[in-house]
């Protein structure tokens, strides 16, 4: 039996029914509520004009986050509250985000500027109890998903610091969180329209027995990738089962030197929590993977089940020996990520299965013999951009030794693939630099890579190379001597600290 | 008669964009923010899936077969001329029996919704004869296949100088095009009127145009179709020729179905399409003395024009008038082809060609210092042009005097402020302990001439209305895509009335108050339309003086509006009241106002004469930092310093230079267009195409205006701020090209970096420098 899809906005608890499941929040706001200050730029997530932000209640607590409204699909905002720039003046009074645009002479043809205004909301509200100054790279992370064609950035830059210079406006989360708990469902949510279904179930058990009898249902975690084939491929998707309202995959757990991550764990979540024990190794990483907003609705799982030669968790995923966990109603397997992997687009996932968590290793306190372990990603571009080339190293020195030398790229092969023959070039051999070419050209045994719009096979192939040499770089000598700076970005930022 | 505005200052001061408020309310309404009319439909364009091909037979049953859709329209239907070319009439609004590119729209499906009519125009079926497809600009000038005759423009003899030249270097190289990227799509909104009217909401910035084209294709007469533009969310170029096919295609499905039509561009639709700045290839060859100065130089210059024509021609007369940029060129020998190519057909995008022009001399200067083992800086200042007072190298390749050059005092300046040379020395410091990564330095000028090339087009019209509560409404003829002409236009009416600006507003750009528009382009807009305006609001002005006079007794010319009051002497009234009693009076209280600028004059064949009233100078300093294993980089530190004239609003000015600098930093660097073997754009989103991102804003970056009145009578003495700064970020790539030669410091070699320079091509550069440095 199909449900109304409840959500809360403009302080009301708005019920849709009648309504496509694909048809999306942004669709929904500009044509069926007439609410056109949410622009479409793209219809892929990757402008940030139609940002907005969301409000739900997680653990009791309200958690807000910019989202952009392209790829969110109705449905998925059942039992959460949207925010708009409809909603951030108050009373004709303009908020200080908005206040600071003004002054700061932020916006030109104002087209970007309510996505703008929202992730600058977002990251206010963020603030909340922060009593630091604001800086540059935390506003480069709360707008890395806005695009502006007008300004430069520069005065943007400068309304972010100076929203924090005007009065305090509060935000009332309490009564957020009153107005969000009416709104919980004891059922779970399905929504059947036309030829189309979508079920949210509530507890793993549910989500596997409609996994067994659905097997040709579409799983739908954050949706940054399945929205797509909607606004630009026209999909039709006759059902879809949503992974975001399972409580077991929201988890993160730590047992034995293993992090657990849920399935329906947000990448930002799952990123800020990884950060923690691997914050050198997976910060810059972590802040390119994505924008913020996508990073706010992509889920690490779903990174990791769609399984795209460019996906930017695998490499060093694999690098650490990670391991996926697939469950079905007749239990659990656990698999070597990177066995998972058998083909272009071809996973060991039966049709029964859900990919329901990763485990990730963490560092071993105290570290028994260091592990050397990084991750570069290239692009085009620093913030949100799709990677030509994504490596990840990791190995132990023992005796001056490697050993368990585990080397994984993305962007060379048909699936992000392990280096099995400049790992061997260097498993148990002094990190020394005639071992390291050794191993560079062995890589040129690994991989084939493809020419593409984001980079030649040549470049794919001698940056897989140069990635190699930049961590022997970093790493070798135990780093006993002041190290090579290798990292444009991490040097600029020590530029700015002088 | 004359009456002064002594002391009242709304111009020069720095009042927010009209619409900042709107801006971040969200309340600011674009073209499909428009509440859409009872019985509104929504079109979409079916694309070719051919770069060349004979249409044999288009299937359309699907099409016309799926949900909601309405009707299907091809170019059978229209009525009057399926025809959009801005110049020459060369370019179908849908094509008929051969498709030219990849992209290029063959019919239009009209349906219920914009995701019926999306989903719909992908169904049709084509049978088609493939013709073979040039996607190559050098291909396609191999086969001396173009979309115009190739342009000449020669003075001195070239060949002679380049033969007793001390010293000669040639070359080949590229830069790439660019898309424009406006955040706002291209889109168009029909809607039927009684009597045979049409009234288009479109966003464009050339309303006149999209008048005569919607006419002209639905065979009605101009006074019939009215086209209005309150504001773009962007337009950089993109919406000057190029919104006639979205406001053609729309106008013709709502006459055909007397039902207002809706079509609006998705983002990949939009790039499909639409042109682009125009890719340059460029042959050269450069002679010069032992100082670095030019003694003479040949260029041919290959432009990739698409299938059409477009506006590839004036894009190239630009090119080919800033090839000097700030310096003098003595024997000269230029040639300009516009290469048809089986892709979009490329288009105005700010700097419409000025930049491509430019960057080859840059390149060049930069090769010659290079080659002598001297900092760039001392060859680009060897070849200024002479200061107006002294020298006589100051008359530019095509005859036009360099009269108010200011390029001497602006980069002595900037040098000081930027701290040029000490940062030169300390780069050239850590470069040397620096194995892995590099830093890079340049700094470049730039002199960009303020004009429409085409004399004739420097006209704009204004309609000044003051109503009797002393508020006035503003309209004139340029369009607001958010480089703040509507302020800039407001602030110089409120100047010329004496009153706040809160009481001035500009209404939309619509065709039914001012006729027959130029395109808001070449930086002019505020420069005709501020003209045009303060024309306007003198003649009332005028008006109110006298009136002012009569009433006390005084003489007029010693009116005085300042402040919202009115006074000669001693005697003084509001604004408001002296109004109200002259309207009891009878006295005409609002105006219209022309303006042409004066002094222009430009022969087409022979590409000589003096197109342009001023010029606009600029420079800019970069610091880069290069990492030579992956060719990712990092842009430190910019400072720009710009002529903007007695600037009319030095924060819209400021945020324009900025903009500008970015824009075309991402034009350098990161955005890359790609085109399959096929022909198909596969850089056709945001997601694969590039432009800059927040952290693309340097951490250091100082922009300042450099503060000198216009010579020229521009309004207030101001200078154009649009396009010029563009040509700032030629900084940026020439300090990513310095950061790459110090990996060879000893050798006179050219540095191999194409443009955009992409992390790919900037390792390519690195390991060509690398290999020359071990043979």
């Amino acid at each position: 039996m199909s449900a109304p899809i409840r959500y809360l906005f403009q302080q009301q608890v708005r019920e849709v029914t009648q309504v496509s499941p694909t048809r999306t929040l942004l669709q929904h706001l500009r044509e069926d509520l007439h609410c056109t200050g949410t622009k479409e730029g793209c219809a892929e997530g990757d402008c940030g004009a139609c940002t907005v932000v969301v409000g739900e209640l997680l653990d009791g607590k309200v958690e807000m986050k910019s989202v952009n409204a392209c790829l969110q699909f109705l449905p998925a905002i059942d039992g959460k509250a949207v925010f708009t720039v409809e909603d951030v003046q108050q009373a004709q009074q303009l908020h200080p985000v908005q206040q600071a645009l003004v002054e700061c002479h932020a916006s030109q043809c104002g087209f970007c500027t309510p996505g703008f205004v929202m992730s600058l909301w977002d990251l206010y509200l963020q603030r909340e109890e922060s009593h630091t100054p604001l800086n540059r790279n935390t506003i480069n992370i709360a707008l890395s998903g806005n695009l502006c064609r007008c300004t430069g950035y520069r005065p943007i830059i400068a309304a972010a610091h100076r929203m924090e210079q005007l009065p305090r406006v509060k935000f009332n989360s309490q009564a957020l969180a009153q107005q969000l708990g009416l709104l919980k469902r004891e059922d779970s949510l399905r929504v059947e329209h036309a030829d189309q279904r979508f079920d949210a179930p509530q507890t793993l058990q549910e989500l596997l027995e409609l996994r067994a009898a659905h097997p040709g249902a579409v799983l739908l975690a954050g949706g940054t990738d399945i929205g797509l084939w909607v606004t630009k491929q026209f999909r039709a998707l006759p059902h879809l089962i949503s992974l975001g309202k399972v409580r077991e995959l929201q988890s993160i757990s730590e047992q034995s030197e293993i992090l657990e991550i849920g399935a329906a764990v947000t990448l930002d979540r799952a990123y800020q929590h990884l950060c923690k024990y691997y914050p050198n190794e997976l910060g810059e990483l972590a802040q390119r993977f994505a924008s913020l907003p996508i990073r706010h609705a992509g889920t690490l799982g779903g990174n990791v089940a769609n399984g795209s030669p460019i996906g930017d968790s695998m490499p060093w995923l694999i690098a650490l020996g990670a391991q996926i966990v697939l469950s079905s109603l007749s239990g659990q397997r656990h698999l070597a990520l990177e066995d998972f992997y058998l083909a272009y687009q071809k996973k060991d996932l039966r049709a029964d299965e859900i990919v329901s968590a990763i485990r990730i290793p963490l560092p071993e306190l105290p570290p028994q013999s260091p592990r050397l372990f990084r991750t570069y990603k290239l692009a085009k571009r620093y913030d949100q951009d799709i990677s030509a080339v994504c490596a990840a190293f990791s190995t132990r020195l023992v005796d001056n030794k490697l050993q368990q030398v585990r080397i994984a790229y993305g962007g060379m092969a048909a699936t992000p693939k392990r280096a099995t023959q400049a790992e061997l070039a260097l498993e148990g051999q002094p990190w020394d630099e005639a071992h390291l070419q050794a191993a560079i050209t062995a890589l040129a045994n690994d991989y084939q890579p493809l020419s593409d719009m984001r980079a030649s096979a040549e470049y794919r192939l001698l940056t897989a190379q140069n990635l190699l040499k930049r961590f022997w770089l970093e790493t070798r000598a135990g780093l006993a001597s002041p190290a090579t700076p290798t990292n444009v970005f991490a040097v600029a930022d020590q530029t700015e600290q002088v | 008669m004359k009456s002064s505005a002594l002391n009242w200052t709304e111009v020069g001061i720095s009042h927010p964009h009209e619409s900042a408020h709107l801006h971040v309310c969200g309340q600011a309404s674009y073209t499909d923010d428009i509440p859409e009319l009872h019985g509104t439909l929504h079109a979409a364009l079916g694309l070719s899936p051919y770069a060349h091909a004979r249409l044999l037979e288009l299937n359309l049953e699907a099409v016309r077969a799926a949900p909601g859709v309405v009707a299907v329209f091809t170019a059978s239907d229209f009525p009057g001329d399926n025809q959009c070319g801005p110049i020459l009439k060369d370019d179908p609004i849908l094509a008929q029996d051969v498709v030219e590119y990849l992209g290029q729209p063959v019919f239009v499906v009209v349906a219920n919704s914009h995701q019926q009519a999306r989903s719909a125009a992908r169904l049709a079926q084509f049978k088609v004869e493939a013709l073979p497809a040039v996607l190559d600009p050098r291909a396609a000038h191999a086969a001396g296949s173009y979309v115009l005759p190739p342009m000449a423009l020669q003075r001195g003899d070239a060949e002679q100088a380049l033969l007793q030249a001390k010293h000669r270097l040639q070359g080949q190289w590229q830069v790439g095009g660019q898309e424009q990227f406006y955040l706002e799509g291209q889109i168009a909104y029909a809607i039927p009127k009684e009597a045979q009217g049409m009234h288009v909401y479109c966003s464009t910035q050339h309303p006149s145009e999209m008048q005569h084209v919607v006419a002209h294709a639905l065979h009605i007469p101009s006074h019939s179709v009215q086209v209005e533009c309150r504001r773009m969310g962007g337009g950089f170029g993109g919406k000057e020729s190029q919104s006639a096919l979205w406001a053609g295609a729309a106008a013709l499905s709502a006459w055909l179905l007397q039902r207002p039509v809706k079509l609006r561009a998705d983002r990949d639709d939009d790039m499909m399409v639409t042109g682009k700045r125009h890719e340059f290839h460029y042959d050269y060859e450069a002679g010069f003395d032992d100082n670095g100065r030019l003694t003479g130089i040949r260029v041919a210059m290959i432009s990739r024009a698409g299938f059409s024509a477009d506006l590839s021609g004036p894009v190239a007369t630009r090119a080919v008038c800033h090839l000097d940029n700030a310096y003098y060129l003595s024997d000269v020998d230029i040639r300009a082809m516009c290469a048809k190519t089986n892709t979009q057909s490329n288009t105005a995008f700010r700097g419409f060609g000025g930049p491509q022009g430019a960057i080859l001399i840059e390149y060049i200067m930069d090769d010659i210092a290079r080659y002598l083992c001297k900092d760039a800086l001392e060859v680009r200042r060897q070849n200024f042009y002479d200061r107006p007072d002294s020298g006589e190298r100051n008359i530019t390749h095509y005859g036009q005097t360099v009269a108010d050059n200011v390029i001497h005092e602006l980069v002595a300046e900037l040098e000081l402020s930027s701290e040029y040379q000490q940062r030169r020395r300390a780069i050239a410091a850590y470069n040397a302990s620096s194995p892995v990564l590099k830093k890079g330095l340049a700094l470049t000028p730039h002199k960009f001439g303020i004009a429409f090339n085409v004399t004739h087009l420097n006209q704009a019209g204004a309609l000044v209305h003051v109503y009797l509560d002393g508020s006035v409404l503003v309209n004139h003829g340029g369009t607001e895509m958010g480089q703040g002409v509507n302020t800039k236009v407001a602030q110089v009416v409120a100047h010329e009335l004496g009153i706040p600006l809160a009481q001035v507003r500009v209404s939309a750009t619509d065709t039914s108050k001012i006729a027959n528009t130029s395109a808001t382009a070449a930086s002019t807009g505020a420069d005709l339309n501020g003209k045009a305006a303060q024309h306007a609001a003198s003649q009332i002005r005028d008006r109110l003086a006298a009136f002012a006079a009569g009433l006390s007794g005084l003489n007029a010319e010693h009116a005085s509006f300042a402040a919202g009051q009115v006074s000669i002497g001693s005697w003084n009234m509001a604004f408001s009241e002296l109004v109200q009693k002259a309207y009891l009076a009878r006295v005409q209280l609002w105006s219209d106002g022309f303006y042409a600028t004066p002094g222009l004059h430009w022969d087409g064949k022979a590409m000589k004469g003096s197109p342009f009233q001023y010029f606009a100078y600029g420079a800019a300093v970069s610091e880069v930092l290069v990492d030579t294993l992956s060719g990712e980089w990092k842009l430190l530190r910019a400072d720009a310093l710009y002529d903007a004239g007695n600037s009319l609003n030095p924060a819209l000015d400021i945020g324009q230079v900025e903009g500008a600098f970015i824009q075309g930093m991402g034009w350098l660097t990161s955005e890359e267009l790609v085109w399959n073997a096929q022909g198909k754009l596969t850089t056709h989103a945001p997601s694969t195409y590039k432009i800059p991102a927040i952290s693309d804003c340097p951490e250091d970056f100082r922009v300042k205006l450099f503060n000198q009145a216009n010579r020229a009578d521009s309004i207030h003495r101001s200078k154009a701020v649009g396009e010029p700064p563009l040509l700032l970020a030629f900084s940026v790539f020439f300090a990513l090209r310095d950061a790459i030669a110090s990996l060879n410091p000893d050798t006179k070699i050219s540095v191999a970096l194409t443009a955009p320079a992409t992390p790919e091509a900037i390792l390519r550069a690195v390991q060509s420098i690398n290999s020359q440095k071990t043979s």
